[in-house]
């Protein structure tokens, strides 16, 4: 049983017991889940030392290597007949997502700490959930790959529809229908795969050259089910929804780390697999990306609810990951993943924030509130800081992020004609001032100035829980955006085997 | 003429056997009374067995197939009856009566 | 290979105290203890301006006045890799330009943040005053220092950054938050075309690496001062592409001008006086506007190549300098007459780097030399006006009068001031002002003409000022109680006035070049300006010292275009109207209706298409036994049918 199968499953362990522990002790089940997912932060600390020691010995060899190389792989077999093997390994990619994923669940359930209705259940679903993206991210046979990514959607439902604000039952039932549309066409791309390659083993389908009239079809087939999870134009409009009536931990998790999944999925699989696909179809798709990044921006200006306002944000941002995937250029990739990590941790941070100051306001409606920073200075500074991380200012995650998806914008691939490209990374890059334009206007409209409704005086600033949320979420981001080689060193060996695929 | 009403022949005993079917099809279709349609069905099913006799009569010769097809048909028939009227006999007894257009509905 | 000295070698010191010092006093001792806040963000300041000077002592006995004076960058290291040589590395480069600014910017902070002991006290914010005012010291060290463009970026959004917070530090008056957004906004759009600007340089920058020419540069990165500035480059780029290279200068320049607020990126910069005075002082007149100046300075070379950029930087300099000048002889408000003025000092930087090149050096000087004495005399005039608006409790000016008396030691320093801001000589403003007018004269005519009429209405409005506020009778009764400052706050003045005269003195052709300059300029020239000068500063008299009839029936018969001039010709109202109605309303506004209701809606109508049409199939279930063997029959029909139709 190694360190990998331990960190997939320790969340569903914690799940079981919490469900376990009797009513009387309801008390407890936040602590068992913060003791839970703290330690499961500690042990993904701990994959990462195992996996750089293993790693280091590779790493000159990875600038030149087509295949991906997988360390700390356990790999039994599952289901004979079909070739399903239970096969999970890391590289430095998903090392990343890792950490992302368990500083975002460690933080979730700390922000979930004064949920009372149905604490029990709601715990156990979310882990389950956390489960689910864990397995995603390191799983490398593609019938588990579905299954977790499964099993990471579904608990949405049940989540949203019952723990969640206002339209929520619409809400959850759109997301989820939505969400498993674009599993349908994966499940499709899945099986055209298998048939055609005969195995379900991502390293060993690597290996396989396979038709250039199949890649036609299958990839965009994958490409849109897993764009629809990315919040890919014009898929995305189950984003604003389900973050608007998804409680606090929901969206963070959501927003934070489920909808990487969809970008994710689009370079572990449609692009490693089809990397002659993913030429023919690159300009579709990079357009279909600039768009998310403008029209997202443009969208969130005019938002008056603070939770669809970081949502229409979030699609933007994702948007800025598509866009660097589609570029096929190797700075592109990289600041894609790394704008993976980092907006999922900015989105975490944002979400918690709303949360923290929705408790206090009950209210989300931005022109309503006004003048909070003079009773909740914490709250008020940490929202400042997530958004100038959204807006990309140097010295947080986000600018490393978009940076380098810039850079490598400009610098094009081989198969497209480069002004066509330049332009586009211009377009997006003047999505800088638009965010910066519905950032400042929205947290001046809430945190500055005079306070507008005199009940406002009586609220309290962040508690030691909270402080603790912020306080890991912004130290993260302050982390990468001042030490940026750590977290491109990390990655780097892990995308040139996609990108000398091309 | 003679040969007609003496020996029948394969086509005319298919065509008795057809004539009955469409009466039991058309009484399936039209009858309201639930005892009806299984007397409808009835004649279907016979309609049937005349039709399996006449050919293993006619058309192969050698085995009785067609007429143990037939026995067992009989007995089908009969076991299908029994059941069908003792789930007549529940329902009438809730519903005090048997008409099939009025029962639509799993529950009430 | 020179061994550097102790401050040479701990030069990145002077980056890690403002940190340091930003993270004590803003997490640690700002909450708990105010006035040991203000003490230690002052006293990091002031070891940085010892290490400042220290370094470059040092430097100079290195390479001594008169000798060549290399770039040399004593420390740095990995940052942000990209690719081979396209990395961004931290670091701090050590020539005479960044000496310089790394001089004149911890001097004016220290100072800046001693006055504000005295000034800021008793405020709620006052520790968060002095944590920002640190961030904003080190951003802007970061900035000058930079030995690469993207180094430079990354710093020049945190000075914007830090802006922001002290710009809308009184953080409840909605003007101030106005302000604040405004000024990150417009900095911002600007930053644009920087970045576009940066990624396109580099991008041609970086295809060099792969030409066999190059290999012997292979040791540095596309971003990299010393390898945009190398000749080699330099020459490779405008030959390949002239056209390209230039649009990349004007994006570039464009984000210059924004932090210059360069017309029409200007507005921001009046609004900006919301802020706390010492702000002001510290960043609307010595540092960060300078950072635009320095851009095109720290470029130069590279800017020296192209025909057009250096135009566009000229004209652009030139217009802002005499627009701005323009409208400061009609405020009423102290602060903000000197933020025009600011404007109109900055565009004389602009338009001398403009009219230089690689060539004729004189104009790239001139910049840097009016630039440092700008720096200290405006800075002073800053501290000085928030003493007088400290005593009186007004900005405008026509409420003050007669301080003289009352504030002797303001009202000193501050005449200094403005005698140096006149061009008026021994003071340090005429030295520089003569050498920006007599490049302007070699090179451009025109924009010499233009400069030497603004130099007059220079000496104008702000001897306008000094005559309304100083002498004559006091006119409110906040002028009539006026008292002097604190002493904390007129030790930085005083400073600071003995800087605005000697500064002029200070050989600043021998500290950045190797040979003496060839000066042509004629004889007359100096003689000229100061006379300009002389001229603007008799017409305030004239105009402002006794009575005002005279300027009242000037204003009066100047009418409407007074009051055209008085509202800064009406641009914000033009800006607020393209941002709002048409920005807001046909951009942002459709998109997010569009949005809600017409993408959106097609997942919700694709749901509805669904639950309709499983409303009608649900009528196939009619619970009747005669339907249901209907569809047995048709079913069996079609289906023998179809065998049918297979079998043959």
């Amino acid at each position: 049983m190694g360190i990998l199968s331990i960190l997939v499953f320790l969340p569903f362990v914690l799940a079981v017991i919490v469900l376990l522990t009797p009513n009387s002790k309801a008390h407890l089940y936040k602590w068992i889940c913060a003791i839970g997912t703290g330690l499961h932060l500690v042990l993904t600390a701990v994959m990462t030392y195992m996996y750089y020691q293993s790693y280091a010995v590779d790493r000159l060899a990875a600038k030149t290597s087509l295949h991906t190389k997988l360390y700390l792989v356990e790999q039994w077999s599952w289901f004979k007949a079909y070739d399903i093997e239970y096969f999970i390994g890391v590289d430095g990619m998903s090392v990343a997502m890792m950490i992302l994923t368990s500083i975002i669940i460690f933080t979730g359930v700390l922000a979930s700490w004064n949920l009372e209705h149905r604490t029990k259940e709601f715990l156990a679903f979310l882990l389950v959930l956390v489960t689910g993206v864990f397995g995603v991210f390191v799983s490398f046979d593609l019938f588990l790959f579905f299954v977790f990514y499964e099993v990471a959607v579904l608990p949405m439902y049940l989540l949203i529809g019952v723990w969640g604000t206002g339209k929520k039952e619409y809400s959850a039932m759109k997301l989820t229908l939505m969400l498993m549309a674009g599993s349908a066409l994966l499940l499709a791309g899945i099986l055209a795969i298998y048939t055609e390659g005969g195995s379900f083993n991502l390293l060993e389908l690597g290996h396989h050259k396979f038709p250039m009239e199949m890649q036609n079809w299958v990839y965009p087939f994958l490409f849109l089910g897993f764009g629809v999870l990315g919040a890919l134009f014009p898929f995305h409009t189950w984003s604003p929804d389900g973050h608007a009536s998804a409680p606090t931990a929901v969206s963070m998790l959501h927003a934070g780390v489920l909808m990487k999944l969809g970008g994710y999925g689009i370079l572990r699989v449609a692009m490693y697999l089809f990397p002659e696909g993913a030429i023919q179809w690159g300009m579709t798709f990079l357009v279909l990306a600039t768009i998310n990044v403008v029209y997202g921006s443009f969208a969130a200006v005019k938002q008056k609810d603070l939770k669809y306002f970081t949502a229409y944000s979030s699609v933007s941002h994702c948007g800025f990951i598509i866009f660097g995937l589609a570029t096929l250029n190797f700075v592109a990739i990289k600041g894609a993943v790394i704008q993976m990590f980092s907006h999922g941790i900015m989105t975490g941070l944002f979400f918690s924030l709303i949360g923290m100051v929705y408790g206090r306001t009950k209210t989300r409606d931005i022109p309503s509130m006004g003048g909070l920073m003079k009773v909740m200075p914490w709250l008020g500074v940490s929202f400042y800081i997530g958004g100038l991380a959204s807006l990309g200012l140097p010295s947080l995650s986000g600018f490393v992020a978009e940076s380098h998806i810039f850079v490598g914008g400009f610098m094009g691939n081989p198969w497209t004609s480069k002004l066509t490209m330049q332009a586009l990374t211009a377009l997006a890059t003047m999505s800088i001032v638009v965010t910066a334009v519905y950032v400042l206007r929205g947290l001046a409209q809430v945190f500055q100035g005079e306070i507008t409704n005199p009940k406002f005086e009586l609220l309290t600033d962040a508690t030691v829980t909270e402080k603790l949320v912020t306080g890991i979420l912004i130290f993260t981001l302050f982390f990468v955006g001042i030490f940026p080689s750590l977290m491109i060193d990390l990655i780097e060996g892990s995308i040139w085997p996609f990108v000398n695929r091309f | 003429m003679l040969s007609i009403i003496q020996e029948p022949g394969l086509t005319y005993w298919l065509l008795l056997s057809t004539v009955l079917f469409s009466i039991g099809l058309y009484g399936f279709f039209t009858r309201t009374n639930a005892i009806g349609i299984l007397i409808s069905v009835e004649l279907m099913l016979n309609a049937a067995a005349i039709s399996f006799v006449s050919f293993n009569n006619f058309a192969v010769t050698g085995d009785l197939d067609g007429q143990i097809m037939t026995m067992f048909i009989i007995a089908v028939a009969a076991a299908e009856v029994v059941i069908g009227m003792a789930i007549f006999i529940q329902i009438f007894s809730k519903q005090r009566h048997l008409n099939v257009t009025k029962m639509n509905e799993l529950s009430r | 290979m020179n061994t550097y000295g102790f401050f040479l070698t701990n030069i990145w010191l002077i980056l890690l105290i403002p940190l340091l010092s930003f993270i004590i006093v803003g997490l640690f001792i700002g909450p708990k203890n105010k006035k040991l806040a203000g003490i230690f963000a002052t006293t990091s300041i002031f070891v940085c301006a010892a290490l400042a000077y220290g370094a470059t002592f040092e430097y100079l006995s290195l390479f001594p006045l008169g000798a060549e004076h290399p770039v040399i960058v004593p420390w740095s290291v990995q940052w942000m890799p990209y690719l081979e040589n396209l990395t961004a590395t931290l670091g701090i480069m050590v020539d005479p330009l960044s000496l310089l600014l790394m001089m004149i910017i911890t001097t004016v902070s220290s100072m800046v943040h001693l006055y504000s002991i005295g000034y800021m006290h008793g405020d709620p914010g006052y520790s968060r005053f002095f944590t920002v005012l640190n961030l904003f010291t080190l951003s802007m060290l970061g900035l000058v220092v930079a030995p690469n463009i993207l180094q430079m970026f990354v710093f020049w959004e945190l000075v914007g950054a830090s802006s922001f917070f002290l710009i809308g530090f009184y953080y409840t008056k909605a003007s101030a938050v106005a302000a604040s957004k405004k000024a990150f906004i417009v900095t911002r759009f600007a930053d644009l075309g920087f970045l576009l600007g940066i990624l396109i340089l580099s991008y041609e920058a970086y295809h060099l690496f792969s030409l066999e020419a190059f290999a012997h540069l292979s040791s540095y990165n596309a971003f990299d001062f010393n390898f945009l500035n190398h000749p080699e480059v330099i020459n490779a780029l405008s030959t390949a592409d002239g056209a390209l290279l230039t649009f990349a200068l004007v994006l570039l320049f464009i984000g210059a001008a924004g932090k210059s607020a360069m017309f029409p990126l200007h507005i921001w910069l009046p609004d900006a006086m919301e802020g706390p005075t010492p702000v002001s002082a510290l960043i609307h007149a010595a540092t960060m506007v300078v950072a635009g100046v320095y851009l095109v300075g720290r470029l130069f070379p590279l800017f020296g190549s192209s025909e057009v950029a250096l135009n566009v930087v000229t004209y652009v300099g030139a217009f802002t300098c005499v627009f701005a000048a323009v409208i400061a002889c009609t405020q009423n408000d102290i602060k903000r007459v000197l933020a025009f003025s600011t404007l109109s000092q900055l565009g004389y930087m602009m338009l001398s780097l403009g009219v230089a090149s690689p060539l004729h050096k004189l104009g790239y000087l001139a910049s840097n030399f009016h630039l440092m004495t700008h720096a200290f005399f405006k800075a002073l005039l800053f501290l000085g006006a928030g003493s007088i608006i400290h005593a009186v409790h007004s900005n405008d000016i026509w409420q003050m009068g007669g301080l003289r008396k009352k504030l002797p030691v303001t009202h000193i320093t501050f005449l200094m001031a403005t005698i140096a801001i006149a061009g008026i000589p021994p003071f340090s403003g005429f030295y520089s002002k003569d050498e920006i007018l007599a490049a302007a004269l070699v090179n451009n005519p025109i924009v010499f003409i233009i400069g030497l009429f603004v130099a007059a209405l220079t000496a104008f409005y702000m001897f306008r000022i000094y005559f309304l506020s100083f002498c004559g009778e006091a006119k409110s009764d906040g002028a009539k109680q006026a008292k002097e400052s604190s002493i904390s706050m007129l030790i930085p003045l005083i400073f600071l006035s003995v800087l605005s005269v000697v500064s002029g003195w200070f050989p600043f052709e021998k500290f950045f070049l190797s040979e003496a300059l060839v000066h042509n300029t004629p004889s007359w020239l100096p003689i000229v300006a100061s006379g300009s000068g002389l001229l603007g500063v008799l017409l305030a008299y004239l105009f402002y010292f006794k009575k005002t009839t005279y300027a009242n029936s000037v204003k009066n018969g100047f009418g409407p275009l007074h009051t055209v001039i008085q509202n800064k010709f009406y641009i914000d109202a033009v800006y607020l109207f393209v941002v709002h109605k048409i920005i807001f309303r046909f951009i942002a506004a459709p998109i997010a209706w569009i949005d809600r209701h017409i993408v959106d809606a097609t997942m919700d109508k694709t749901a509805y298409v669904t639950k309709e049409s499983g409303l009608v199939l649900k009528k196939i279930q009619t619970g009747n036994i005669h339907t249901y063997t209907m569809m047995f029959l048709l079913g069996g029909l079609v289906l023998f049918l179809l065998l049918l139709g297979v079998g043959f």
